[in-house]
């Protein structure tokens, strides 16, 4: 048995000592007719042996990093992880211990939730974060909840077609149980058309949802938008990529009141989807009605500067059924790796990572435009991915292709975006190099046609 | 106020009546045996000015570290005034809750009954033996 | 060898100047910011500390050593099943293939994860005893939600939007009248009985036709197992409503009795508990669900399926609630749940929950000499002790006894709740902990009481802090660091 400690003989004392004869009689609190009469339909025990045989074949059926050039995006990138990310976050002490509930033997926990919340908050200009949410599309949810909290009487919830298509979706599927409404805005050419905000804009409008970049990688000033929210006295919610922001304005010069984004960027594998880190900080006066969990400073009974989860209130644990949300677990331990993540790059880190994506992106799409097949299909600026448009419509084939030689060319459109099925999108960290990119463009420039193909 | 002669919830707020301009206004608090349950108040949450509410409506929370009481109305009126400078001096209302610990005032009609609430000697009674 | 220098904030250990990560050179021709982005463009340096790659790796090293945890102490923190984590799990889990797949890569780029997945669903469907799996969910508070919507889901189908009452005992988790009340559903507290289990009277009088869900946690918060389960399930289901478990005990049952059997419609597991993912100081954790196949229609998308030995994700589902998160789901929590179950195999994870009960049941035996049990005869995986006498007679209360524990190199176990129990201690020892260790817990119990309330009162004194002034924390919060004006 994999991980048990009792001997045989331990398990005679401790049943001695229970007053019982065997382990069985411990569950004869189980009705005997609800016992499950067969053995579990799971395979035998396997050795550590075993399981990484098993574990590696399964592996190598799988094309990860390793194996293929990755391109792909759309909410999850590739950004390179320093080996100190690792080292320090699987130290036992941090990976298996719990939410610190007794705050003297969790400093370490606290501390490093007081600090992650206040690099969140340099990073986006806001007053407060919480500790962690599950991902983007959950903070983004949570920040509309909060939002219309404190909106009584309004009803409308406003997000652009531009907004990435799962977190529409998750805003979906929880509001359609609420009295709010959800209203998509199309962005015709990508990024938001004033006019069509500006019809939309009234009393009835509770917030806004504004991405930058948007899901195309499109990177729009989004000073007017959110102005006029603030006329109509909306709560402006910015979903936001954390690495941007080294060349991108702070959230909080374009007037955002609640900032979330997904934190995978910060240091976090990829691992085909989750765990991620779900960010979220926002404006003081939002401060009581934050979800999650929040680390805060005070002293302890001798004057040493200490922390604590604080404004417990607001939680489940205490308010139940008028808590703020339900959420307890969180994510911790991305968290500690994105404060990692961000106490390595530092200000000018940061900034070099952001100036490759956009150098290297710029540089894909300036070439395949150069090409007869492609074309950057949106006018405005982009950084980190770009929406590549595929004049002979076979994005399917061209991508299978690129597969075939070992890239993974990039995210096809036509899975959300009727309008957008002869688009993929290319996304290019700072990891790759000007080979690899040459690689890239050289091998879709180069792929065959649909018509070669079936002349073949 | 002198609490012999106030009027309580069993949920624990006192309501007293007084005549101010000519309007017959309910002053609302909470005991002190309230406070003493609840122990160190770290934050309170009030109605605006000018909310109408009934008997038994939930108007405001009083939190301490690890809890959330809600506050219930006594009767039915207008608020007309609330304690704002309570939410930051809140030592204020542990110290005098029956004076200048009160909550929120309210507008009531002329005939306001009081006859739901307990009185004095009840409201203890049902203290003492909580 | 407390280091203090090192443990200061970072933003206090930073120096202009200082570099931790450098990038490669620009390969490709440089761009300008401004020029590109215009008015979106950054306008200041951001404001972030400037370290040296030794100052970090020696601040989070230091920090780290300010935690307990379940690889340095034992940790019977009730209901958190803090239970020893396979350091295999960590290495496969991390494994080229594994840990770097990037979520839309397309099925046919990640059929061995898929395979994974799916073999997961099955064997979370096996234990459960409900046939069809989500595995999207983030946490157990968020299975829960999942599982919530999909009732509605099912109702509105029905015909039956009128049902939105949720009934909910009153030694529930919070999360459990939280989740119902993100969903829109009104929440009714069902009475314990003073053995914990539930008031049959009490929830006969408050079931009716708007009854959407009854959400159970069995075993209970209390450790003990619902012997009327079977009742309770057929007096909800009589009145057209659903039973949920709440998962988070099923580290007693594995393989010993099934939720589906025993009468619950859909559950979730919380796989970083009962499966051993790490709990990395708050999560990640995950929440898949499992339902009834009548329930299978309105499970959120995407799912795994098995078509023609070649492995998919489902997205087609006109009944299912939609996505409740970005992507598939916590995969990296999953692949540590499937390792931890293989490793254990069939008769491993029943031995699993035989091992947790009996130490449990151990440390109950000895334990109820100093400290009374809300059911002394008998418990699953954990118990819930009260200080309530001690407090009475001597004024020690539970949060004494939880501090005073962490100077004998203990983690405290969960106090004060479930909310039922006057100074609730609640004690989950797990199966991976000896009886050494037990004994060693018990006798420091002991000692424990038997010293004056005063001492009980000063501590820890061995902890890097000593009870922290939280009143100050909540009524004057200070939530990010500021540089000294």
């Amino acid at each position: 048995m994999a991980y048990l400690f009792n001997t045989s003989q331990d398990i005679q004392q401790m049943l001695a000592a229970i007053g019982v004869t065997s382990i069985d009689e411990l569950f004869d609190t189980i009705p005997k007719e609800l016992w499950l009469a067969r053995d579990l339909a799971i395979p035998a025990a396997m050795s550590e042996l075993e399981l990484t045989g098993h574990m590696s074949e399964l592996a190598s059926r799988n094309k990860g990093l390793e194996r293929d050039l990755c391109f792909l995006g759309a909410g999850a990138y590739d950004h390179f992880i320093p080996a100190v990310v690792d080292h320090l976050s699987s130290r036992g002490e941090f990976y298996t211990s719990y939410t610190p509930y007794q705050p003297e033997v969790s400093q370490g926990n606290l501390q490093v939730m007081f600090e992650y919340e206040t690099l969140i908050c340099q990073l986006t200009g806001m007053d407060v974060s919480n500790a962690s949410l599950y991902d983007g599309a959950s903070a983004t949810l949570e920040a509309v909840l909060l939002a219309m909290s404190s909106q009584r009487g309004r009803t409308k919830v406003l997000v652009p077609n531009s907004l990435h298509p799962e977190y529409r979706q998750v805003l979906k599927s929880y509001l359609q149980w609420t009295n709010f409404e959800l209203l998509e805005i199309p962005c015709p050419d990508g990024t938001l058309d004033l006019e069509a905000w500006r019809m939309q804009l009234d009393s009835s409008v509770g917030c806004v949802v504004l991405s930058q970049p948007n899901f195309f990688g499109l990177v729009d000033d989004l000073s007017p938008i959110s102005a006029l929210a603030k006329q109509s006295d909306c709560v402006v919610i910015g979903v936001v990529d954390m690495i941007s922001l080294g060349v991108l304005a702070s959230p909080a010069d374009w007037n955002v009141d609640i900032v979330v984004g997904e934190g995978q960027p910060l240091g976090n594998p990829l691992q085909y989807g989750g765990p991620y880190l779900g960010i979220l900080a926002c404006r003081e006066q939002f401060v009581r009605r934050v979800p999650g969990r929040i680390a805060g400073q005070t002293v302890d009974r001798n004057g040493d500067r200490c922390w604590v989860l604080t404004l417990q209130t607001r939680e489940q644990h205490i308010r139940r059924e008028k808590a703020t949300s339900n959420i307890c677990t969180n994510q911790g331990l991305f968290a500690l790796r994105a404060a990692i993540y961000l106490a390595l790059q530092g200000p000018d880190g940061l900034r070099e990572t952001a100036e490759h994506c956009t150098a290297k992106v710029h540089y894909v799409a300036n070439q395949l435009a150069n090409s007869e097949r492609f074309k950057v299909r949106f006018q405005s600026p982009f950084w980190r991915e770009v929406v590549i448009q595929d004049l002979a419509d076979d994005v399917a084939g061209l991508l299978a292709y690129a597969r075939s030689q070992g890239v993974q060319a990039g995210v096809p459109l036509s899975n959300w975006y009727d309008e957008l099925s002869d688009c993929f999108m290319i996304a290019v960290t700072e990891k790759r190099t000007r080979q690899e990119l040459e690689r890239l463009v050289k091998l879709l420039t180069l792929a065959p046609r649909r018509s070669e193909l079936s002349h073949a | 106020m002198n609490p012999e002669t106030l009027r309580y919830n069993s949920s624990h707020e006192w309501v007293g009546i007084v005549e101010e301009n000519g309007e017959q206004i309910a002053i609302v608090g909470i005991t002190d045996f309230a406070l003493e349950q609840l122990t160190d108040l770290v934050y309170m949450a009030l109605p605006q000015v000018g909310t109408q509410l009934s008997a038994g409506d939930e108007f405001g929370e009083v939190e301490s570290v690890k809890a959330v009481s809600p506050l219930y109305c006594p009767v039915d009126g207008q608020v007309v005034e609330v304690h704002q400078e309570l939410v930051d001096n809140l030592e204020q209302l542990a110290q005098d809750p029956f004076g200048s610990g009160w909550i929120i005032k309210l507008r009531v009609g002329g005939n306001v009954s009081l006859d739901n609430l307990l009185d004095y000697d009840a409201y203890r009674k049902q203290c003492a033996e909580a | 060898m407390r280091n203090r220098q090192a443990t200061r904030l970072i933003f206090e250990l930073a120096k202009p100047g200082r570099r931790a990560n450098l990038l490669p050179k620009c390969d490709v021709p440089a761009t300008e910011a401004s020029e590109i982005y215009g008015a979106a463009a950054r306008k200041n340096r951001l404001n972030l500390p400037e370290l040296a790659e030794g100052d970090v790796v020696r601040h989070f090293t230091n920090l780290s050593t300010l935690n307990m945890s379940v690889d340095t102490h034992f940790y019977p923190l009730g209901s958190c099943t803090m239970k020893y984590n396979p350091k295999r799990n960590e290495r496969l889990a991390s494994l080229p293939g594994i840990v770097d797949l990037h979520p839309h890569l397309p099925s046919d780029s990640v059929q061995g994860m898929l395979e994974l997945l799916w073999r997961l669903q099955c064997y979370l469907a096996d234990i459960a005893g409900l046939p069809a799996v989500s595995l999207q969910p983030a946490a157990g508070a968020h299975g829960e939600l999942t599982a919530l919507m999909v009732a509605r889901a099912y109702f509105r189908d029905l015909g039956q939007m009128e049902r939105t009452q949720v009934l909910v005992p009153d030694s529930a988790h919070g999360t459990n009248p939280a989740s119902a009340a993100m969903v829109g559903y009104q929440t009714t507290t069902i009475r314990s009985c003073a053995d914990g289990s539930v008031d049959l009277d009490d929830l006969r009088s408050k079931i009716n036709s708007r009854t959407a869900v009854f959400m159970i946690t069995n075993p209970s918060t209390l450790g003990l197992f619902e012997a009327k389960i079977r009742e309770i399930a057929e007096l909800v289901h009589a009145a057209g409503g659903l039973i949920y478990l709440d998962g988070a005990n099923m580290n007693a049952i594995l393989g010993i009795t099934r939720p589906g059997d025993f009468g619950a419609d859909m559950m979730h597991f919380n796989p970083h508990k009962t499966f051993s993912g790490p709990h990395g100081g708050g999560g990640p954790g995950a929440g898949p669900i499992c339902v009834r196949e009548f329930l299978e229609p309105y499970l959120p998308i995407p799912r795994v399926v098995k078509r023609d030995g070649r492995f998919d994700l489902q997205f087609d589902a006109p009944k299912s609630i939609g996505r409740v998160r970005s992507f598939f789901g916590n995969v990296g929590v999953l692949v540590r749940a499937y390792c931890y179950i293989l490793a254990n195999g069939r008769e491993g994870l029943k031995a699993v929950s035989q091992h947790a009960v009996l130490n449990a049941n151990y440390l109950l035996a000895r334990l109820q000499r100093s400290l009374p049990v809300v059911n002394e005869r008998r418990c699953m995986h954990e118990f819930v002790a009260s200080a309530s006498k001690l407090k009475k007679e001597r004024g020690i209360t539970a949060l004494d006894i939880a501090k005073r524990l962490l100077d004998y190199g203990f983690h405290a176990p969960t106090v004060y709740f479930p909310l039922t129990v006057p100074e609730a201690i609640m004690i989950e020892p797990t199966e991976t902990e000896s009886k050494e260790t037990l004994d060693a817990f018990v006798e420091a119990v002991e000692q424990i009481i038997g010293e004056s309330a005063q001492q009980l009162h000063d501590s820890p004194n061995s902890t890097p802090i000593s009870r922290p002034d939280e009143v100050t924390a909540a009524r004057k919060p200070i939530m990010i660091w500021k540089p000294a004006s």
